[in-house]
């Protein structure tokens, strides 16, 4: 018999303006227009929804899990992060020659 | 232990022990398992037989009902009831997407669902007689698939738990509805307590069967739970639907119709016969009551259907579109 199932597309949905897209599942359709009316009797029957998209599930190119030691950090990163930097509460500004950091 | 000749070619023992460790080591973390994850075919396969029933189950679900939608009692009803059965097609199609991540196409399920090679719940090989048939199913049965989802969608596998979520909102309302078409009918004059007693009569028994055989013969479980496809054995799904449901059908009134069933107030547990599981395994390999009406009409609908699945691809491909065939014209 004919293969008559289409191709798959990944479904992206946004609930309000504003919202981010976020992939909610598949659906199969022969074309982009027939995925976006698929998907949205399939995802916007019942939950809030003003915006839809459809990808072609093999435009999507992924990184292996396996792979997954390449998100590894090799050194420490935490100059990055706001918590790698310590104040202390309350702060009295030095005199002239009285410095203790190691910038001056 | 399987042994890896069994599992997967090529690999070694060493090499499968290995990869079956950090298999195993990831789900006790409660990580999930994604489709491009390595894992044993013993995994896949289950994954495949358990999705595969489950998403056949949806479809044949919408039949009694879908049957009942043009006699509605009123028109509120009919909205729900069309709603209901649009929801469970729609699972259905979550579902084998689901399995389809694993290897089998949605086209070869469907097929298998129609020659009989794949089965579908014991529930759905009965008929639906009467309006009260529509409200228990909707209540007890969606009650009992809602306990076996919840625990499902806690499950291993990525794509199956991420489906079951999105169900599991959509069952709310289903249960919701049904519980409420009890309380009317259970309300309601005295024919129809009496259709409501009647119907949960003939439910019962395929309702105490819907979580499958006992801990004591279910040959699968051991092996599910290990890998966290199944979070609860089938008894101890059957137990959490008893403890759920049985105190609100005495409240309606209804008579619990197994004369066996009785707590044990120590341990809240509810005592039971075990039904006759060979009943059971008649029902689920299609020698069920309405097994063959169920399967024929799932076949019918697929081939009305098909016109339009060749037009569609014959539009998106710029080929001549194909008319109807006369029978429908």
């Amino acid at each position: 018999m004919t293969d008559t199932q289409g191709d798959v597309y990944e479904v992206f949905h946004q609930q309000s303006r504003g919202d981010p897209h976020i992939y909610v599942g598949s659906v199969h359709a022969p074309d982009p227009e027939m995925a976006l009316l698929m998907a949205k009797e399939q995802y916007a029957r019942r939950q809030a929804c003003v915006n839809l998209w459809v990808v072609p599930a093999s435009a999507i190119l992924a990184t292996e899990y396996a792979d997954e030691d390449i998100f590894d950090r090799a050194t420490d990163k935490s100059y990055r992060e706001s918590w790698g930097y310590k104040t202390p509460k309350t702060v009295r500004a030095t005199e002239d020659g009285e410095s203790t950091n190691d910038e001056d | 232990m399987v042994a890896a000749n069994e599992n997967t070619v090529g690999l070694s023992q060493a090499e499968y022990d290995h990869k079956l460790g950090v298999f195993e080591a990831r789900i006790n973390r409660g990580e999930k398992i994604e489709p491009a994850d390595w894992m044993p075919d013993d995994y896949r396969n289950q994954l495949i037989r358990l999705i595969h029933v489950h998403a056949n189950s949806e479809i044949c679900g919408a039949l009694p009902e879908g049957k009942w939608i043009p006699h509605a009692p009123t028109f509120k009803r009919k909205l729900a009831l069309l709603a209901k059965v649009q929801d469970e097609v729609g699972h259905a199609q979550l579902l084998y997407r689901a399995a389809e991540t694993l290897g089998p196409s949605r086209e070869q399920m469907l097929e298998d669902l129609i020659s009989g090679k794949s089965k579908f719940s014991n529930v759905f090989h009965y008929p639906a007689e009467t309006w009260a048939d529509v409200a228990t199913i909707a209540w007890l049965i969606d009650g009992a698939a809602i306990v076996n989802q919840v625990m499902m969608a806690e499950g291993s596998y990525g794509p199956y738990a991420r489906a079951l979520k999105r169900i599991c909102y959509e069952e709310a309302f289903h249960l919701k509805h049904g519980y409420e078409m009890c309380v009317v009918l259970a309300t309601g004059t005295k024919v129809q307590r009496a259709m409501l007693q009647d119907a949960m009569n003939r439910w019962w028994e395929p309702i105490m069967m819907f979580h499958g055989p006992s801990d004591k013969v279910s040959k699968h479980t051991s092996l599910l739970v290990r890998w966290r496809i199944k979070l609860k054995t089938n008894d101890e799904q059957r137990q959490q639907f008893l403890r759920q449901f049985v105190p609100k059908m005495i409240d309606l009134g209804i008579e619990v119709p197994d004369k066996s069933l009785r707590l044990d107030k120590k341990t809240e547990t509810w005592m039971y016969d075990d039904p006759d599981w060979s009943v059971f395994k008649k029902v689920v390999n299609n020698g069920g009551p309405v097994s063959g009406e169920r399967v024929e009409a799932r076949r019918l609908a697929h081939e009305d259907g098909r016109w339009v699945r060749e037009a569609l691809e014959a539009a998106a491909k710029n080929r001549p579109i194909p008319m109807p065939p006369a029978s429908i014209r």
